[in-house]
């Protein structure tokens, strides 16, 4: 899919090189921006490795929460960082992110799902914000331990990041979209 | 009652005075650099109030009981390091909107001290009455 | 039934969480807030009765009981506020509603308004319900922040200023806040309140005086005490009529709360604590006289709000079953009443467009039922007889004179000073608006602060959500009977704290 290259491909040339010879994978692309300044091509490279190895740890972290160092927060804290870096390499032009779901709505789910848990344990006659552990055996894993307190990590999780993207978008890309405003006035 | 070590109570004098310093300052990010100073103070002391001895990670399994450090504390600081990550960016906003609007990001006077500089202004220039009519007349804003 | 005490705190904080994922639907935002807050309202009524009826509700949370884990308590006190609050903030919820459906038309949605608004009820539950000090300051943080949040919404050059001086004075008291709680810590081990309060006991005198006298601070400049007011004036007036009325009726009523529920469970004192009488007289006169000196509205009702502040001081320093009676009967009162007089406030510069009250008049003869709106909280607020605030200040007053001490007298004399003072700043608000001659509604000056608006357009939502409150300040005139007995036996339990420790510590059921 290379269609979506506005600027560096006319889409009125049809030249049959250039979609056989487009490159199948595009992760390893940099992301394309129209602010050419500042941009350089070892930190895309380095970030767009980094991305999901980050990640991983992050749900690691989640998973890792209960018992061990970790948990929602840390974890949804490095999830951010996450996106923290492709912002960083990418910049605010950078719409190659992997999910396009409004910050706030992932704040607000996660803040949902969070208090939920809270709840449930009433129905059980356990007390409010109680937990209950269940052991499991699973065909690869092994015997894993669950928590029900998981729950209430996976919603701290999304609303952090949640609010590391509106972070992003508000103070980060938003100033720059006010700066390039700006700078256009003046021109 | 817990004792502190004299090395983490000249710390914490230094942050607490560093941070107080710098919230008295005109500029917002000043303002807002003191408030993280005078966090990491107040974290610091908590983590003092838990004792000053040094403790092993307070997780089950990881150390015997007697050897873990309160974990108590450590909780609240965790939980303080949260809020004041949350209102430190709310205060970078608020600075940011400010030099957005008025062209610098410095915390101004008071309403009422501008008026009674006005008034004082008008008195030394054209005497009481006219300072009285021009206090009555002023739009608050 | 003790999920009870939980619903206060966690279903609005879920309820934040949907509203923000529904950010685009102006409806079901709306909706879900008012059912939330409607649904909390019967909540801390069913609280309040079972309270009064069979004492403390405690809840430990995840089962893990004090003081290690952290407590939910809703004695009288606690309900009695919580009831009070959330009743406000449903009628203030109504009329923002009603106005940005008459300013923006049905269809525009807040994306922020709505969340905010109900992390904001969280916080404030929470700071009343919570048993310890650390949740305390977590209340209060969650509290402030989305104050902040709501003072800065729609950002001009003077709310920006405004804001500033409001978010730097709160952070630094946050930040003595979380001195406090490290210094408690240290000094007793716990900052469960039901137990500080048998810790504190061992105390030397010199370490609990130290720890009162800073939550004293910390408490004052929260509840805009005298001489930390300084920040109320000039940040409140800044923000639209709605949030105004529910930071002025809420937010310094919960330090107040806060200051009342540590000193009075904390520490041992006499009877009569001359330091807070001190500060009671200061915070009413200087609050009255600055009223006097004000042209603009808003600013007015601010200083009011400070001097008002001092008669609930006044009965904390009394500090016997007849002050405490009177503080909390006067926190009722006021709540009602400082809310119902911001929302007028927010009707009237909508006919006249301008807050300056020189350059306002004959709005009596615009519109009468506004004129009627103001004039019941505003003679509440005086103390005048068959109004509610004349029911909190007999009692307040009757408490300062038997208390026989010349500083009893000297701030029972201060009380009837401010309320004479009182009196006549309204009536000043009075003549300037109501009566004299017609004026044509000023013009916009900038449309998007949501300040005043002088298009004298105003919707049912608005005047209906204004009289319900206007009828709550009457109803608490008519309920004077029970609410006074009410209060007693909330003040006697506050004095003698053995409910609460024993609800807290011992006896009360995990689930």
């Amino acid at each position: 899919m290379t269609e979506h290259r506005p600027g560096s491909w006319d889409p009125a040339s049809t030249e049959p090189w250039f979609r056989s010879d487009a490159p199948a994978e595009r992760w390893l692309l940099p992301g394309y921006s129209r602010d050419t300044r500042e941009r350089t091509i070892l930190l895309e490279l380095l970030v767009r490795v980094a991305f999901p190895t980050v990640f991983v740890f992050s749900i690691y972290l989640l998973f890792a929460g209960h018992y061990r160092a970790g948990g929602g927060f840390s974890g949804g804290l490095v999830a951010g960082q996450a996106f923290v870096l492709r912002y960083l390499a990418g910049g605010r032009v950078d719409d190659s992110s992997p999910f396009s779901i409004r910050p706030p709505v992932l704040i607000g789910v996660g803040l949902t799902i969070a208090v939920l848990t809270g709840f449930v344990p009433v129905l059980f006659g356990a007390a409010v914000l109680g937990s209950g552990a269940v052991t499991l055996t699973v065909p690869v894993l092994g015997k894993v331990k669950l928590v029900s307190s998981l729950l209430l990590d996976v919603g701290v999780y999304l609303l952090l990041v949640g609010v590391v993207l509106e972070l992003l978008r508000t103070l980060g890309s938003g100033i720059e979209a006010d700066m390039a405003a700006g700078e256009g006035r003046r021109r | 009652m817990t004792t502190v070590n004299l090395t983490m109570a000249v710390v914490l004098g230094g942050l607490y005075a560093a941070g107080f310093y710098l919230l008295l300052q005109r500029s917002l990010m000043r303002v807002l650099l003191g408030i993280v100073v005078l966090g990491h103070g107040a974290n610091l002391l908590l983590q003092l109030a838990g004792g000053a001895r040094a403790g092993r990670p307070p997780m089950l399994g990881e150390s015997p009981l007697s050897e873990m450090s309160d974990p108590f504390p450590q909780a609240m600081a965790l939980t303080a390091i949260v809020i004041t990550f949350a209102l430190t960016t709310f205060l970078l906003a608020l600075a940011y909107r400010g030099w957005v609007l008025l062209g610098h990001d410095e915390v101004q006077d008071d309403v009422e001290d501008r008026r009674i500089r006005r008034l004082e202004s008008r008195l030394a220039e054209e005497g009481v009455e006219e300072a009285e009519r021009e206090l009555e007349s002023e739009a608050t804003r | 039934m003790s999920v009870l005490v939980a619903v206060p705190v966690l279903l609005p904080l879920g309820a934040a969480g949907l509203s923000m994922a529904f950010g685009r639907f102006a409806d079901i935002q709306r909706w879900l807030g008012l059912l939330v807050l409607g649904v909390i309202v019967v909540d801390a009524a069913v609280l309040l009765h079972v309270a009064d009826v069979h004492g403390p509700v405690v809840l430990h949370l995840g089962g893990w009981r004090a003081p290690v884990g952290i407590a939910l308590v809703a004695d009288r006190l606690a309900a009695l506020l919580l009831l009070v609050s959330v009743i406000v903030m449903f009628s203030v919820l109504l009329y923002s509603i009603g106005q940005r459906i008459t300013d923006y038309g049905r269809g525009t949605a807040s994306t922020t308004f709505h969340p905010i608004y109900l992390v904001l009820c969280a916080g404030v539950s929470l700071a009343y319900l919570t048993g310890d000090l650390f949740n305390l300051f977590v209340a209060f943080e969650i509290m402030l922040a989305s104050s902040y949040v709501l003072i800065t919404r729609r950002t001009t050059a003077n709310r920006v200023r405004a804001g500033m001086t409001y978010t730097i004075v709160s952070l630094s008291s946050s930040v003595l806040f979380l001195t406090l709680i490290g210094l408690v810590y240290a000094a007793t081990g716990t900052v469960n309140l039901a137990d500080l309060a048998e810790r504190t006991d061992q105390l030397p005198p010199g370490p609990a005086t130290a720890l009162a006298l800073l939550m004293v601070i910390v408490f004052g400049v929260k509840s805009a005490m005298v001489p930390l007011h300084f920040w109320l004036p000039d940040s409140y007036p800044n923000a639209p009529a709605p949030i105004t009325a529910i930071f002025a009726a809420l937010l310094t009523k919960v330090g107040i709360y806060a200051m009342i529920r540590t000193q009075i469970l904390v520490f041992e004192r006499e009877p009569s604590w001359p330091l807070m009488l001190m500060f009671a007289l200061a915070t009413m006169l200087v609050g009255a006289l600055g009223a006097l000196a004000q042209n603009d509205l808003n600013r007015l009702l601010s200083f009011l709000l400070v001097s008002h502040i001092g008669f609930m001081l006044f009965g904390l320093g009394v500090y016997d079953v007849a002050g405490l009676t009177g503080v909390i009967l006067y926190i009722v009162h006021h709540i009602t009443v400082q809310a119902t007089l911001f929302l007028v406030s927010g009707l009237v510069t909508r006919y006249t467009g301008t807050v300056a009250l020189s350059r306002m008049g004959g709005l009596a003869g615009i519109s009468p039922l506004v004129a009627v709106l103001f004039a019941v909280p505003a003679l509440s607020l005086a103390g005048v007889p068959p109004f509610s605030g004349f029911v909190a200040k007999l009692a307040l007053l009757r408490s300062g004179i038997e208390l026989g001490t010349s500083w009893g007298y000297a701030v029972t004399a201060g009380a009837v000073l401010t309320s004479l003072l009182t009196l006549y700043a309204v009536a000043r608000v009075w003549t300037r608006v109501f009566w004299g001659k017609r004026r044509e509604p000023e013009g916009d000056p900038d449309h998007s602060d949501e300040l005043v608006v002088g298009t004298g357009d105003t919707s049912q939502g608005m005047v209906y959500a204004t009289g319900v409150l206007v009828g709550a300040t009457v109803l608490v005139a008519v309920l004077a009977g029970p609410l006074s007995a009410v209060s007693e036996r909330a003040a006697i339990d506050l004095l003698s704290g053995q409910a609460y420790r024993s609800a807290v510590l011992g006896g009360g059921s995990g689930g």
